[in-house]
């Protein structure tokens, strides 16, 4: 053996390290950036929350008081979207996965599927002021932002929901099916119940999405800081309160307390949603 | 038949959902057409693009609704989001399938997770209290900037190219890379040469789908670019303030009245959707082909 | 053979996946009460010519199918058939284990409820006769709403029976039962078998050709989508009268 080869075993080219120099520095810059940002927000907001921020209306503007009305604003729109969005995307994934002929009116679902995923959140609350609350008259309300939210999230329920129902098992349908159950007997009974987790991390990270979503509430839920008695009420969401608070510099601590509440919510919402697919997860690796 | 009755009334049902989806496509079209298209009809979809001055409420004189200057600001930004975010994300890609002790894969994947949980306002936020002060003070400028908005956009846009970059990376088929090694080439030899060539269409429909989404997003450039409806003097100052197509629709909608004003933004709202299925549609073009080829 | 004891026939059946034919001109007399063994290599079509009886080849696209298979003298393949009465008529256990992630209660009481039976006292009464008819009470009959999965492969394989049974089918089709278990689970099986067959009609495919000689009374041979012979086990295992099934029982291929 040549010396050469030898001495390339040993020092590996100045190339190579560098390049893995590179690669690990881009993977540090980018824990980096996400550290600086929680950091920052959790660092700032953390002393401004306490009970009475949480419990608190807002008082001259959001300059003092709290922020009840927004958490309750935020709750109640994605309430709406997830009670509508949930039904009808994993109604729509058992159809795309269960009973879906292959032909142009399941290629148009599926396409329409990916469209409405890609459209800004900005169009569709255009849309939703457009169509919800002027067209059908719902007015700035509850109702028009959760349906506008629903639009949104719909697109990922249908797809969560689809991945989960595929993973079912072929045999435990074939094992109903055999033993004369029908096909909805089948669905309901067996494939649902097994698809039940993976559903419910994609409503929940459904859940995550639109708690954050501003542009799409702006001009359908209204501004309102009184607290709703209906639905055909306006309120005014967290995230919205937020951008007002920040770009017309209201208060730099309300806005950075407001930040760091949205952020624990949505991190919450996401790290449950995580946390239930992986002890699923880990579970069908045992038995199977 | 009352069970086969019922069956088939599940069916229907569950094909209600199923349309659901595309119907709201369709009323989105129709009734952003509807309330758009008209004026752009009217004042001329030229005039409208290529116009250069945005100025709504005219005091004195007609009031002129030229987008040219947010259609630049809109693709600006997210040239330049990707121009940051492409590389770091390529590159932590790679590191993530190719390098990273699993440690540091578990820790970029949960950062991922995170990352793509941060809402937008408060992405936007972010940028407003420390980025916007950082660039006015370290490069001068007002802050608010094309700069800015590219950074806030392309951390947003790192964890989708992350993602699907290193989806590709993986599949690019393990035989290849031994085949590479066996020959004696160097472990970035081999990334370089061997794997990133073959996880090519990959990458590029992530990049253009970040393209589309960076040309959607509101929030977060809204709140750190400026917002002035004018072209940057001269075009390659990166300081310069500049107003994107999304950010035009949020900031005008309060107070347009309704009539040519309030359609004016709703036809903003068809160029972005246009623009914005263009590039998704080219995307899944190049995904599509790449799962073809792959056969 | 007498033709009133013959339960189920197939008549000259051919089924195509797609354009790949799996079965040719088949036709086979299944008789009442006893036990009917498919042998053949893998990929010889008598899994595909089970599930012709139950029509659960429904399931599969682009399967087409011509020919007759007789159920009590009515083709199953008629229009006017009720597919879910057919196969709650027509039972199957299948090569895998598979309970469904339901207590052991539930996967047994699964058919008859949803078949209607909803009173309680009806489905533990439902419930504990499969149970004893699947050998299997005396080792779950104190954890009925322990989850199925937990059971060894054989016990999921016994409750799988049980779980047929619980519909009161006549025809009991058995895929390859055995080929996920080991000997001793195995033995059970086949001594369920030849017990189960007093009271009903089985079908069995296997490719253990010890356990057709064992426990099944006639016997038919497959070979790449044709059924080559058939008779009586003893005359098939014996004095085999084509080449092909002396080959395949004497070891000289598959």
């Amino acid at each position: 053996m040549s010396a050469a080869v030898r001495t390339r075993i040993f020092s590996p080219d100045t190339t190579d390290r560098v390049a893995s120099l590179l690669l690990w520095a881009s993977a540090i810059a980018t824990v980096l950036i996400l550290l600086s940002i929680i950091g920052t927000i959790v660092y700032r907001g953390i002393g401004v929350i306490d009970i009475s921020f949480l419990l608190d209306s807002p008082r001259m503007s959001g300059a003092e008081g709290g922020i009840f009305p927004a958490i309750v604003g935020t709750l109640c729109l994605v309430a709406v979207a997830i009670l509508t969005a949930g039904p009808v995307g994993v109604g729509a994934a058992v159809y795309l996965t269960e009973y879906a002929p292959d032909n142009g009116v399941t290629h148009m679902i599926t396409f329409g599927v990916e469209c409405l995923a890609g459209i800004p959140s900005i169009v569709i609350g255009l849309f939703g002021y457009a169509f919800l609350v002027v067209y059908l008259g719902f007015g700035f309300s509850i109702l028009s932002g959760g349906l506008a939210l629903m639009f949104m999230i719909l697109p990922w329920t249908v797809r969560a929901s689809e991945e989960a129902i595929k993973t079912v098992s072929g045999d435990l349908k074939e094992g109903s099916v055999a033993l004369g159950a029908t096909k909805w007997q089948t669905i309901r009974q067996v494939v649902l119940p097994s698809a039940l987790p993976g559903i419910t991390t994609g409503v929940i990270l459904g859940t995550g999405k639109a708690i954050g979503e501003t542009a799409v509430i702006m001009y359908t839920a209204g501004s309102s800081l009184l607290l709703p008695e209906s639905i055909f009420e306006p309120v005014r969401a967290l995230p919205y309160h937020l951008y007002i608070l920040a770009s017309e510099g209201i208060s730099d601590d309300m806005a950075y307390g407001s930040a760091a509440v949205l952020l624990g919510m949505v991190l919450l919402i996401n790290f449950t949603a995580v946390t239930i697919q992986r002890y699923y997860q880990a579970r069908s690796g045992l038995r199977h | 038949m009352t069970r086969q009755t019922r069956e088939r009334m599940i069916e229907a049902l569950l094909f209600a959902s199923a349309v659901t989806a595309v119907v709201i496509v369709l009323l989105i079209m129709v009734f952003l057409f509807k309330e758009g298209a008209p004026f752009l009809i009217r004042y001329g979809i030229h005039t409208f693009c290529l116009g250069m001055e945005w100025n709504p409420i005219a005091m004195d004189g007609e009031p002129s609704y030229g987008i040219f200057p947010m259609i630049v600001g809109s693709v600006y930004i997210a040239a330049g989001s990707l121009v940051l975010a492409v590389p770091l994300g390529l590159g932590c890609a790679v590191f993530l399938v190719e390098i990273a002790p699993p440690w540091a894969q578990a820790l970029i994947r949960r950062g991922i997770e995170l990352l793509v949980g941060i809402p937008s306002v408060v992405l936007g936020f972010f940028g407003l209290v420390l980025l916007v002060p950082l660039i006015r003070e370290s490069a001068g400028g007002f802050g608010f900037s094309i700069l800015a908005g590219s950074v806030i956009l392309a951390i947003m846009a790192l964890p989708h190219i992350i993602s699907i970059s290193a989806d590709a990376i993986t599949a690019v088929p393990e035989t290849y890379k031994q085949a590479s090694l066996a020959l004696g080439a160097t472990r970035w030899h081999t990334i370089r040469n061997v794997i990133l060539p073959a996880a090519r269409s990959g990458i590029a429909a992530a990049v253009i789908l970040g393209m589309g989404n960076s040309i959607g997003e509101t929030m977060a450039v809204l709140m750190v670019t400026g917002n002035t409806p004018i072209l940057p003097e001269p075009l390659y100052d990166v300081l310069d303030p500049v107003r994107t197509l999304t950010a035009n629709i949020v900031i005008e909608m309060n107070y347009a009245a309704p009539g040519d004003h309030r359609e004016a933004l709703f036809a903003t709202g068809i160029v972005l959707f246009v623009m914005v299925a263009i590039l998704n549609a080219i995307s899944h073009r190049v995904l599509k082909s790449r799962m073809e080829a792959g056969r | 053979m007498g033709t009133e004891d013959i339960e189920i026939e197939s008549r000259n059946l051919n089924l195509w996946y797609g354009s790949a034919q799996a079965l040719k001109d088949v036709s086979i007399p299944i008789e009442k009460n006893r036990v009917t063994a498919l042998i053949g290599p893998s990929g010889c079509g008598k899994s595909t010519f089970i599930r012709c009886i139950n029509r659960m080849n429904d399931l599969i696209k682009g399967c087409r199918i011509t020919g007759k298979v007789l159920f009590e003298g009515r083709d199953v393949y008629e229009k006017d058939v009720d597919v879910v009465v057919l196969r709650k008529r027509i039972g199957m256990v299948f090569q895998k284990p598979n309970p469904f992630p339901m207590s052991i209660y539930d996967n047994i009481a699964y058919g008859p409820r949803i078949h209607g039976t909803q009173a309680k006292r009806e489905l533990d009464e439902v419930v504990e006769d499969s149970l004893k008819a699947a050998a299997l009470w005396d080792e779950v009959g104190g954890i009925l709403d322990k989850p199925a999965l937990d059971l060894s492969g054989g016990q999921q394989q016994r409750l799988c029976i049980a779980r047929t049974l619980a519909v009161k089918p006549d025809v009991i089709l058995f895929d390859e039962p055995c080929s996920a278990l080991d000997p001793i689970s195995t033995a059970r099986i086949e001594d369920l078998i030849n017990v189960l067959k007093h009271d009903y009609t089985i079908i069995i495919v296997t490719h253990n050709m010890q356990q057709a000689a064992r426990v099944s009374d006639h016997t038919a041979f497959f070979l790449l989508g044709e059924m080559i012979e058939f008779g009586e086990t003893k005359q098939i295992f014996e004095r085999p009268v084509e080449k092909s099934t002396e080959n395949y029982i004497t070891g000289r291929f598959g």
